[in-house]
């Protein structure tokens, strides 16, 4: 990459910044916290994260109010004389002991989340997850249905180093895939995850989850889609050199819509297994002709 | 002959003169200045990086640097900050302060000691050194897993080897911290009567003992996997990656607490210092450290949440890491209540002190929402997660590091530092450190990952504000290297007890400090009476 190309890039960048800044948009300001989600998972760990985010605000408000207080009134330049007391065993005992119980009480919510998360059983499907570098590979389990699923073309040729396609113009920029995930709602969906090579982390923040796919384990994780749409995440575990751009992208269909789709699948993988059958057949003759020449 | 060792005791009164001094010393102080140099240097080489990063996450698209070069930049910041700047600026502090706050001459094993620094240049010339070789540096992270950390090319042994080393500096200076503690205070001075900067230091360095081994098994466990054929890690082998996590954090959850506690010992010296009160609840702050200590030893696993643990092994983690909030409290109240009805001026040191309980607060808040385990599986490898880590160790540590130098500086120096250069750099810092990192949290929750070198464009506003924070608090830096350098030639002449507020045994000193601290114990019954020690 030469150098003064790159300052090109670098300062229409930066001009392409000041104009984005110039705009009134600014809609990622909005963008502040969890989203509420599609799943009860997600919702409860919404809900738990504002509880003891309240609770923090809450703790935070009384002790630098408290703090604030004392450097605005126990200012020597307003005159104040130190005073000299060093310990007090009652309120010692009642900042440790107070604290403890707001702990028991966020233990015991927090508690019921992990219980409810980790509930896999009796689930309707299946669907392996299988992390590659840098690319997932989906398998609905006990369908024959698979594919692979990795980044857009537009998304690819945008990301490159000085690329003149502007991410702002690519939609779902680094968010999109050439074939994504698709699943049914209403429906308790049992995902295995893995890894062929390195760790990966599969992430969909709006099912209120991620789970870490490791070469020689499958961990299990579920999801109950309450609305259709699409779902975007992406890779979270450090997995080398393109692992920001690893998206994932989940669609959300009815169960009716589902098995229409999932019928289709099935229809052309064993369509493509069969041309795939063809070529095999066919590759002797080809090996043999090369080996003539 | 007689002449001869008459110039040969002369000689030893101070210095020696020309840079060899600086290889050969084995004084306490020398050695303090070297290891604070190094720490300094070091926070620039990593913060260059770090705008190297946020340069590069000004905007959606790559702009500057290859992915690979910023996967490179993340490792080496983290590994450059860590073990080449926090870890080096606490040990030089006490490298100057241990002796003379414990009444003593110098350090208990001076040769050890200069070993000790010397062994950093070394190892972090062979980690830097790395950038260059064939296949590029280290670029699976601090943390190293595998197998990514596997795919590392001709650089991964002298990566290895750069822990090692850095990893045999910190035991060493930790061995001789405690020999020093146990060994050199003043005659009558007992453990509870030491100063809390003591007190951390003590409980840090067993924490070091106890931690730097395991990482160094960890990371000979990587090499052996790479080039002896054992399959430690390799689950085709037989092996287990996440045990390798296991036994990372087992050192990292550790490393967090050794980054952190001589921070609190700070805090705690500063806070009394300008509030002119004693500092409130000696004793329940030592058992706090203590508890904190203890602790740090069973959390380590809620950094692997998201690794599918069994469902008991994540609430044994999660209940243990919620506890670490209670002794952590303690503490915060007890500086507020040092505060309270304080006679309080505001110099530089009280001022980043201040700024450490607010913004290290913040930290332990997001710490908190962390330690809930069913959130953590949104919370995990996010943002959010940078954004609570920099609040406790830049905010925390890197602020409380800040804090001493203005506060020992005068001692130090012999000279006050410019009070309004000071305040200009708490200023533009304490500012610009929360436009860098207050946005990540927002962007970590609203699902940006850590790790990336481009993102979604639903994430640009706030990180194009947190790369200007970044700019801005880089620069700001400049400041505190120009007073510094300022307070070294010259200014006002500062006197032994150099704030009004001061106790400990180091204000008995003049100011500069003599080269040999104390050359005879002072009498400890003296000071105590005085209400300078606490008894």
């Amino acid at each position: 990459m030469k150098w003064d190309k790159r300052l090109v890039t670098i300062t229409s960048g930066l001009a392409g910044g000041l104009a984005l800044a110039a705009t009134p948009a600014w809609a990622g300001l909005g963008e502040l916290n969890l989203p509420y989600g599609v799943t009860s998972i997600a919702h409860m760990n919404y809900d738990l994260n504002m509880l003891v985010l309240w609770i923090t605000i809450f703790i935070g408000i009384i002790v630098f109010g408290a703090m604030g207080y004392s450097i605005y009134h126990h200012r020597k330049s307003q005159g104040a004389v130190a005073a000299q007391f060093h310990h007090n065993t009652t309120i010692e005992v009642v900042w440790t002991v107070i604290p403890l119980l707001i702990l028991v009480g966020m233990a015991i919510a927090a508690t019921r989340g992990l219980v409810l998360m980790y509930d896999t059983d009796n689930a309707e499907m299946d669907i392996k997850v299988t992390g590659y570098q840098w690319q997932w590979r989906y398998d609905y389990l006990g369908e024959g249905v698979s594919f692979y699923s990795k980044l857009d073309e537009q998304s690819n040729q945008a990301r490159q180093l000085g690329s003149p396609l502007r991410p702002e113009r690519v939609e779902h920029y680094l968010r999109n895939v050439d074939k994504p995930l698709v699943v049914p709602i209403n429906t308790k969906i049992r995902f295995l995850i893995t890894a062929e090579d390195v760790i990966h982390g599969w992430w969909v923040p709006e099912f209120g989850w991620k789970m870490d796919a490791i070469p020689g384990y499958v961990n299990r994780a579920w999801t109950k889609i309450e609305q259709p749409g699409v779902y975007r995440g992406q890779c979270a575990e450090l997995c080398g050199r393109d692992h920001g751009f690893m998206p994932i992208v989940v669609i959300a269909k009815t169960p009716e819509e589902y098995k229409k789709w999932l019928a289709e699948q099935k229809e052309r993988q064993s369509a493509s297994e069969g041309a795939e059958q063809a070529s095999a057949e066919r590759s002797p003759a080809v090996d043999a002709a090369q080996t003539q020449s | 002959m007689s002449a001869v060792d008459h110039a040969e005791a002369h000689h030893h009164d101070g210095p020696e003169p020309g840079l060899l001094r600086w290889v050969f010393t084995t004084n306490h102080k020398d050695i303090g200045t070297l290891y604070l140099l190094f720490s300094l240097l070091m926070f620039f080489v990593g913060g260059v990086m770090a705008l190297i990063i946020r340069a590069e996450l000004f905007q959606p698209g790559m702009q500057l640097v290859d992915p690979y070069f910023f996967n490179e930049m993340t490792t080496l910041h983290a590994l450059v900050m860590i073990f080449g700047a926090i870890m080096p600026g606490f040990v030089g502090l006490a490298n100057w302060q241990v002796p003379m706050m414990l009444g003593a001459p110098d350090m208990a094993l001076p040769r050890l000691n200069n070993w000790s620094f010397w062994l950093l240049p070394f190892a972090f010339t062979l980690l830097l050194s790395t950038m260059f070789m064939p296949g590029g540096g280290p670029a699976g992270g601090w943390t190293m897993y595998p197998p990514l950390m596997l795919e590392t090319g001709q650089a991964f042994p002298f990566v290895i080897f750069a822990v090692h080393i850095m990893g045999m500096s910190s035991i060493l200076g930790a061995i001789n911290i405690i020999a020093t503690i146990f060994n050199m205070r003043a005659p009558g001075m007992t453990l509870m009567m030491m100063p809390l900067f003591i007190w951390t230091w003590l409980i840090t360095a067993f924490l070091l003992i106890a931690a730097m081994p395991v990482l160094a098994g960890a990371v000979t466990m990587l090499l052996t996997d790479q080039y002896f054929g054992t399959h430690f890690f390799n689950a085709a082998g037989g092996g287990d990656p996440v045990m390798y996590q296991h036994i990372f954090w087992f050192f990292g959850h550790p490393e967090v607490y050794i980054m952190i506690l001589p921070a609190f010992g700070i805090v705690s010296q500063i806070i009394p210092t300008f509030a002119r009160k004693p500092l409130f609840g000696y004793a329940s702050m030592v058992y706090a450290t203590a508890s904190i200590a203890f602790l740090s030893f069973i959390v380590w696993a809620h950094h692997m949440f998201t690794v599918g643990m069994p469902l008991a092994g994540e609430l044994f983690f999660m209940y243990a890491t919620m506890l670490i909030a209670v002794p952590t409290g303690v503490k915060v109240f007890n500086w507020v209540a040092t505060m309270w009805q304080g006679a309080m001026t505001f110099e530089t040191p009280m001022l980043f002190a201040l700024a450490f309980v607010v913004l290290f607060s913040i930290g332990g808040f997001s710490g908190l929402m962390l330690a809930i385990a069913s959130v953590d599986f949104q919370y995990q490898d996010g943002y959010f997660v940078v954004a609570h880590f920099h609040y406790v160790l830049v905010t925390g540590a890197a602020f409380a590091i800040i804090a001493a130098a203005y506060y020992w500086l005068p001692k130090w120096t012999g000279n006050m530092y410019d009070e309004q250069l000071g305040k200009l750099h708490f200023w533009t810092s304490v500012v610009s450190v929360n436009i860098l990192y207050f946005p990540q949290h927002f962007v970590g929750l609203a699902g940006m990952p850590r790790r990336i070198p481009d993102y979604a464009v639903q994430f640009t506003e706030w990180n194009m504000v947190s790369t200007v924070g970044a700019f801005l608090f880089g620069f700001s830096q400049l400041i505190f290297v120009w007073l510094v350098i300022k307070a070294i030639r010259g200014g006002v002449k500062a006197e032994g007890r150099s704030w009004e507020g001061a106790h400990g045994m180091e204000w008995e000193l003049p100011s500069p400090a003599p080269y040999h601290s104390f050359q005879t114990p002072p009498d400890i019954s003296k000071i105590v009476a005085r209400g300078d020690l606490h008894s």
